[in-house]
């Protein structure tokens, strides 16, 4: 399915990332938007305020952000695609719901502009410090997909594909921008709505009986949905329940049902990958970088390169689910790994486990508030080539 | 289970499937899914343009027990999923049941934001003065030196006099009735089924086996003696004055009842008024 060309602002513009955010959901079909505002996202949803009524989309600025990250769900049950925004704050507040999403399989996008924490912590300045809150931060397990756009242009494009994803698997999907991405103004283009794919919503192909499946899976161990006020007459639940969306109380229905919310994603974690690789052919050193980070690790390479060190970079854009085959299948043939991060370790942690002792792993961390200096990632990987 | 022509008219509004519920014997909440099932069948609206959004509870129970397309969310936050299913299916009838802890306590925000903008969705509210599925602790309406776990010498906390927090929260219908009131109760139903805006029905209720146990005021009968001896029927009464007390009256009636622009309506009126031409309206599919 093709975009919807009434949403589409074709052509090339001047954007920063939380304008080409809200592009991009436009682009993805996206006429819902329920959130609160909070720096540094805040444009997102100022700009979705101003262009929705334009497009025939409803912006409700609701009052607080758990309200924000359940009401996105009633009006994905309604049939809408659905998103909030927010930063590290909100996202905190919003966690009971990603929990709720996971477990009832409701098709909707999280985008967190991510600023330095804990707490208030840095509201105008950059971190990447809810990685791990991505992914963990509800309770109970489960798994989402994460995306990690590093450029305006990116933003748009990615954001497209977030919703396409979380249609797609239907789980909530993490936008992870950080407020140097969201607030870098560069060029976005934008192309015709004809050449933006659209995953359209998976219909249920059953018809309402007494003996309707809400939550059958499919092959992929996807279920489709119904449409709400068709005589389905189906029951979502956060808790745990059959594939009739009845609650059942006991062990066996639980791991049946946490086992397949968890296994849609990891079973089809090499179909949900998008990694960008530079300079690994002959790459003695790793860099694993993600983010704004990505970019800077450019710097990095180049003069690491210019030095005659063999140093590539391996950029994870999805970063949940990890890719993890890949970064097993670098540890055989690599030296050593920098992984550097705004924060105190969090993805770097995955890359030990998956280096699992064949090669070094060096952490750069950085607590946020300003980007790493290049030079200083380059003084890492010079050490780890001694 | 009754079979053939015996078959209760409920019956074919419940999950008979799910029988039996885990509801008390005695339990108000019962005689509340009653009314609304009987409120659902004097409106003669179409049941599949109804659905039933609840939180977590006793109360919040009824939305896995009613055949409709029913959704059981996380704990006061019924009223905004309400919000949004109802912001994407503007053509549905959006019901809210759950009990005064999630609607009040812990979805108190969410109410009264929901009633200031006119969100047009029915909030029906079953209050027992408690939490009665964790075992009976102090609510936001408990009354004044009413007994519960977690204020064992008697509750010190002014409670929440619902109608009065639903009017000033600006909703467009205000009614307060008891399970005693069964007719009354369906009529309100019956009222803001067909009513657009924020409604709001408070359903006062027995819980025989946690609250009333508690504060030694008998079985689930003996509560409809009282709520029958204690109750004032007072349509239009100030809702300031709707206090309840320890063992005292309890003034029902039907108190609200205007008219405001829904939240889309109110959207729709300034969007065309500013954009003009550019203006995309989003289509409602509403016919009033
Ligand atoms: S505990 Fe109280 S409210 Fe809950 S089902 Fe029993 S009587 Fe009803």
């Amino acid at each position: 399915m093709k975009a919807d060309p009434m949403g589409v602002l074709v052509g090339a513009h001047f954007l920063d990332g939380d304008h080409a955010c809200c592009e991009g959901a436009l682009a993805a079909g996206c006429r819902m938007v329920f959130g609160y505002p909070i720096t540094p996202s805040t444009e997102v949803v100022e700009r979705i305020a101003r262009r929705f009524p334009m497009v025939g989309g409803v912006f409700i600025q609701m009052e607080d952000e758990i309200a924000s990250s359940i009401a996105i769900q009633g009006a994905a049950w309604g049939g809408k695609k659905v998103m909030t925004v927010t930063s590290g704050p909100g996202m905190s507040l919003m966690q009971e719901h990603i929990g709720f999403a996971a477990m009832t399989e409701t098709p909707c996008v999280f985008v967190n502009v991510q600023r330095g924490g804990p707490s208030t912590g840095l509201p105008t300045l950059p971190g990447q410090a809810d990685m791990m809150q991505a992914r963990w931060g509800s309770h109970g397990d489960y798994e989402i997909i994460a995306l990690s756009p590093n450029s305006p242009q990116e933003c748009f494009d990615l954001t497209i594909v977030a919703f396409n994803m979380s249609e797609r698997y239907r789980v909530p999907v993490m936008f992870m921008m950080d407020e140097s991405v969201g607030h870098m103004t560069e060029r976005v283009i934008i192309p015709e709505s004809t050449e933006i794919d659209i995953e359209p919503r998976r219909l249920t192909r059953a018809q309402p009986s007494e003996d309707y499946e809400l939550y059958a899976p499919e092959e992929d161990l996807v279920p489709q949905m119904p449409p709400v006020g068709a005589g389905y007459r189906f029951h979502v639940t956060g808790l745990t329940h059959d594939e009739k969306g009845y609650p059942v109380m006991n062990a066996w229905v639980q791991e049946k049902l946490v086992r397949r919310l968890v296994d849609k994603i990891r079973k089809n974690a090499s179909e949900i990958a998008i990694n960008q690789e530079f300079e690994l052919e002959d790459a003695e050193v790793v860099i694993v970088a993600y983010g704004i980070t990505s970019r800077v690790v450019q710097r990095t390479m180049f003069l690491a390169r210019e030095k005659g060190l063999k140093v590539g970079v391996f950029r994870p854009v999805v970063v949940w689910p990890f890719p993890e085959d890949r970064i097993r299948e670098l540890a055989g043939r690599a030296k050593a790994f920098v992984v550097p991060e705004l924060n105190y370790g969090q993805v770097y942690y995955e890359v030990e486990r998956l280096v699992a002792g064949r090669a070094p792993c060096r952490l750069v961390d950085h607590g946020g508030g300003a980007l790493h200096d290049p030079a200083d990632i380059l003084k890492v990987v010079e050490e780890v080539l001694r | 289970m009754s079979q053939g022509e015996h078959r209760n008219p409920v019956e074919s509004f419940l999950r008979m499937d799910r029988m039996p519920h885990i509801w008390c014997p005695g339990c108000g909440i019962g005689i509340v899914v009653n009314c609304f099932v009987r409120a659902l069948l004097k409106s003669k609206i179409d049941v599949d343009s109804v659905s039933v959004v609840s939180g977590i509870g006793c109360t919040g129970r009824i939305a896995g027990y009613f055949k409709v397309d029913s959704f059981h969310t996380t704990h006061g936050r019924p009223i905004p999923f309400a919000t949004g299913l109802k912001t994407a299916r503007p053509d549905m009838n959006i019901v809210v049941l759950s009990g005064e802890g999630d609607l009040i306590a812990i979805g108190g925000n969410h109410f009264i934001h929901a009633a200031r903008r006119n969100v047009d969705i029915k909030v029906i509210c079953v209050n027992n003065f408690t939490y009665a599925m964790t075992g009976g602790q102090v609510g936001p309406t408990a009354p004044l030196h009413s007994i519960a776990t977690t204020a064992p010498y008697g509750s010190h906390e002014r409670p929440f006099n619902l109608p009065f927090l639903a009017e000033s929260s600006g909703a467009t219908y205000v009614a307060r009735w008891t399970t005693y009131h069964v007719r009354q109760l369906t009529k309100a139903m019956v009222d803001v089924l067909n009513k657009p805006g924020f409604c709001f029905v408070e359903a006062i209720a027995p819980c025989p086996t946690i609250y009333q146990r508690r504060n030694r005021m008998g079985d689930g009968l003996e509560m409809m003696r009282f709520y029958r001896e204690h109750s004032r029927i007072a349509n239009g009464a100030d809702t300031r004055s709707l206090d309840i007390e320890m063992g005292g009256e309890i003034v029902v009636g039907k108190f609200i009842d205007r008219d405001r622009p829904t939240y889309l309506e109110a959207m729709d009126e300034e969007l065309s008024k500013r954009l003009g031409n550019r203006y995309v309206p989003y289509p409602t599919g509403v016919k009033r």
